[in-house]
């Protein structure tokens, strides 16, 4: 079931202050967040955001038309190496 | 016969279901078509006159979205899912279930066929 819309998108309050306030100052640093799952909002389109995927940040830069959809959909949580050991030349994830 | 958006050519079937040949009509839609234009369900496709065919021809095309538009428009939206990168997008992109299904067993209709793996062991009793 989606989210109530009356109670709006949900953005981890700490991220949404960092991002405001570097609009307001119009710099661009990597902010690193552990919120994966904060939706996308039409400030952040531009900048770069590393998201942690449980091990380390990936850093992914915003455009447009990611708005509305979830931090943590940019950032996967598992790598697939492929099965069986003599294949092992087998193709890695591609991302 | 009829023609109706494009190539669709449906037949001597009850006009409700010979609507739903057309790619993006269900029954659903196909009733509400028939419900707005006028025209009787239980007739046939071959008896419909000139007049209901425009009529819901016309209906069609200032309502709906069907056939060649409709399918750009779902390949569209699967592209721009593959173009942000999202998991979503590389689900599309290598093939399997994009909705968080179980991928051990099942999920043959995004695999495809099964493709046995050369040296795997079958499991003992």
């Amino acid at each position: 079931m989606p989210r109530s819309v009356s109670k709006g998108p949900f953005i981890e309050p700490k991220l949404q202050k960092r991002i405001e306030e570097m609009n307001k100052s119009a710099e661009k640093r990597v902010v690193k967040t552990w919120s994966r799952r904060s939706t996308i909002s039409p400030d952040f389109v531009g900048h770069t955001i590393a998201i942690h995927n449980g091990m380390k940040f990936i850093p992914v830069y915003i455009t447009e038309n990611m708005v509305g959809h979830k931090l943590g959909e940019f950032a996967p949580t598992r790598t697939f190496k492929g099965h069986g050991g003599k294949l092992a030349e087998r193709t890695v994830r591609i991302h | 016969m009829a023609r109706i958006a494009g190539v669709d050519i449906p037949n001597n079937k009850r006009v409700e279901y010979g609507l739903t040949y057309i790619y993006g009509i269900g029954l659903t839609t196909a009733q509400k078509i028939l419900q707005d234009t006028g025209v009787d369900p239980d007739r046939r496709c071959r008896d419909l006159t000139d007049d209901d065919v425009t009529r819901i021809r016309r209906y069609i095309e200032a309502n709906l979205r069907v056939e060649g538009a409709l399918r750009t428009e779902v390949a569209m939206n699967i592209k721009r899912l593959m173009d942000i990168g999202c998991v979503r997008g590389l689900r599309h992109r290598r093939g399997l279930p994009v909705r968080g299904q179980r991928t051990r067993t099942n999920a043959r209709t995004r695999k495809g066929p099964r493709r046995t793996i050369a040296g795997k062991k079958k499991a003992r009793k």
